[in-house]
């Protein structure tokens, strides 16, 4: 699981020193044959860390939980937990959580004739254009989408 | 005053960057409405204003105000109105000063929302340059506005913080660069908002008919010296340009209690590291104690030193609030020794640490207790803390305490407390997916 390149200032490069580096360990194909220690498990004991693949700039990502069910068909559901990363620079298609006009939104960015749109993902509701008056602001990008399945 | 200063010379070069009225800054960042607007946040219990936005300065709610004096504003100004939510600020504190420190390593965190650098090394970049984008990063990653002064000594980069927050017009970065400039900056800053005078020293220089911090450094020096001592002679000294506060010194207000302590040589364990937590931890519980204050946040730092190797190079801090406000050694060595443990990486030589409590307040809130002597009595009040020091000294800790730390059905209030947004699941952001409501669906 690999989030897309991003530009990164010089300075941000310090920041991502400060994370530890993953250990290069042979992944676990050798479980399946059970029963026989496997040769890896002598040195280290490691365990896949979510905060660390979900999570790439700690000190700039937040979560949100998600009402309503306007972005249903990018498989955003109510009740879903947003992974969400202020540091990135919004560009066309990502999911963003907006302030609009007094009020939070998730919607996908969008251009149209070099009109800033926001969509829904729900036929049911229609496209939002941000005007030269609208008080609008990029709160942070979506990276990831949390949803329980049971 | 010389033209220019040895520190000058040196190119040397202190920034100080300060979070702009950030107890209120973090309401917004979750709560964009209240931009704008008045906003106040109380302290622990919902006593009295902590914090204010600009507009509610300019509305004259005063720093300290009890909050029933002022709800006749607030009705009227319909000023928003926060109790203090510690876990909230002390989580913003910490991403604000990594994403800080990350951009310049050489840092020294003064309090939940100061903290100094030295940017010496970053000339060749262009230090306000450097400073702006320190600036915006923060900004966007975290949302919260700081403003950064730089100068030659941390007492100058202070003041420079403090005057490009009144002047809208410098973007958040001011510095002090050139004897003019210095010397423009020091006749428009009064005495007392100078960092280390303090009213009592701005009352007695006064009487010698000095006003502002430009009088204050071209007083004769034998005669500062005489008046305020060594401490009072350094803060003339760092004024004119001299250097006498080294990065490291932290010289704590009275808002901060900061023990740490520099290692004379490489500490790699993590056990070594939490005995020095512990001791720093329990050092501060007592300086507490004998300020009969309580602290609601506690900062635990680790760093190697900056010379070594890059790859062996590190930084780490987080901030935490306490679970109530305390003063006592056995939550805040606990706290710390907590702290530690999720900071701590193992193969770095360490040579610093330390621990910073905020978020200080009176342990008894006026209006209960001390108010038994009156006005007159903090002399008598301060007495009878000694002699129950002196017991609790002798016969064991607790054995005489106030019988207003019995009642422990005493909850703190917190009526308008906000979401612990960014450290409770239950109550992180609730975002609608939509702004408006859908339209009725047809098949219901």
């Amino acid at each position: 699981m690999r989030l897309s390149s991003i530009h990164h200032t010089l300075f941000l490069d310090f920041y991502r020193a400060d994370l530890s580096v993953p250990l290069p360990l042979p992944l676990a194909e050798t479980a399946v044959s059970a029963g026989f220690p496997s040769p890896a498990e002598d040195h280290l004991e490691v365990t896949l860390d979510l905060n660390r693949a979900l999570v790439r700039h700690p000190d700039a990502t937040f979560y949100a939980r998600v009402k309503g069910s306007s972005m249903i068909e990018a498989g955003i559901a109510e009740g879903d937990i947003l992974v969400i990363d202020r540091s990135l620079d919004a560009k066309e298609g990502d999911i963003a959580l907006c302030f609009l006009d007094g009020e939070f939104t998730v919607k996908r960015i969008a251009m149209d004739d070099g009109v800033l749109m926001l969509m829904p993902e729900n036929s049911a509701y229609s496209p939002i254009r941000i005007g030269e008056e609208s008080d609008f602001q990029v709160w942070g990008i979506v990276t990831y989408v949390i949803h329980k399945s049971r | 005053m010389s033209s220019t200063s040895p520190a000058e010379r040196g190119a040397l070069m202190f920034a100080l960057a300060d979070c702009n009225n950030f107890y209120v800054s973090c309401e917004r960042v979750f709560n964009p409405m209240l931009c704008g607007r008045p906003v106040v946040v109380l302290s622990n219990n919902d006593g009295c204003v902590i914090a204010r936005s600009e507009e509610s300065k300019a509305l004259g709610i005063a720093m300290g105000t009890p909050l029933f004096r002022c709800r006749d504003v607030i009705g009227r100004h319909g000023v928003a109105v926060f109790s203090s939510n510690y876990p909230l600020y002390g989580d913003m504190s910490s991403r604000v000063m990594n994403t800080l420190g990350a951009m310049a390593p050489e840092q020294e965190r003064y309090s939940i929302d100061e903290a100094f650098f030295d940017l010496s090394g970053f000339r060749r970049f262009g230090l306000r340059e450097h400073a702006a984008l320190m600036r915006r990063t923060v900004l966007k990653h975290t949302g919260i506005p700081v403003s950064i002064g730089i100068a030659h000594t941390k007492t100058l980069a202070k003041l420079a913080a403090k005057a490009a927050k009144k002047d809208p017009s410098c973007g958040g970065v001011l510095m002090l660069e050139g004897a003019d400039r210095v010397r423009r900056a020091l006749a428009s800053t009064h005495l007392e908002d100078v960092w280390g005078i303090g009213r009592q020293w701005s009352l007695k220089l006064a009487l010698q008919g000095i006003q502002t911090a430009a009088d204050f450094a071209g007083m004769p020096p034998a005669l500062v010296r005489r008046l305020l001592g060594v401490t009072g002679a350094k803060v003339q000294a760092e004024l004119q340009g001299h250097r006498c506060l080294p990065l490291e010194l932290v010289r704590p207000m009275k808002q901060t209690i900061c023990t740490s302590r520099s290692f004379g040589r490489n500490v790699f364990s993590v056990e070594e590291l939490q005995e020095a937590v512990a001791s720093f931890a329990s050092r501060a519980a007592s300086k507490l104690r004998r300020e009969g204050s309580t602290a609601s946040l506690l900062t635990v730092f680790i760093s190697t030193s900056p010379f070594a190797a890059s790859a062996l190079r590190r930084e780490a801090s987080r901030t935490v609030s306490l679970p109530r406000a305390a003063d006592d050694a056995m939550t805040l060595v606990t706290a710390a020794s907590r702290v530690l443990e999720a900071i701590y990486q193992g193969g770095h030589p360490y040579r610093k640490a330390g621990v910073l409590l905020g978020a200080i307040a009176p342990k008894n809130p006026p209006g209960e207790s001390f108010l038994l002597f009156g006005d007159e009595g903090e002399g008598r009040a301060e007495a009878l803390q000694q002699v129950m020091e002196q017991v609790n000294l002798r016969y064991g800790n607790g054995s005489i305490r106030l019988a207003a730390e019995d009642s422990r059905a005493w909850e703190p209030l917190c009526r308008h407390i906000s979401p612990r947004y960014t450290t409770s699941w239950e109550e992180i952001l609730r975002v609608p997916s939509a702004p408006q409501a859908p339209p009725a669906p047809a098949h219901r």
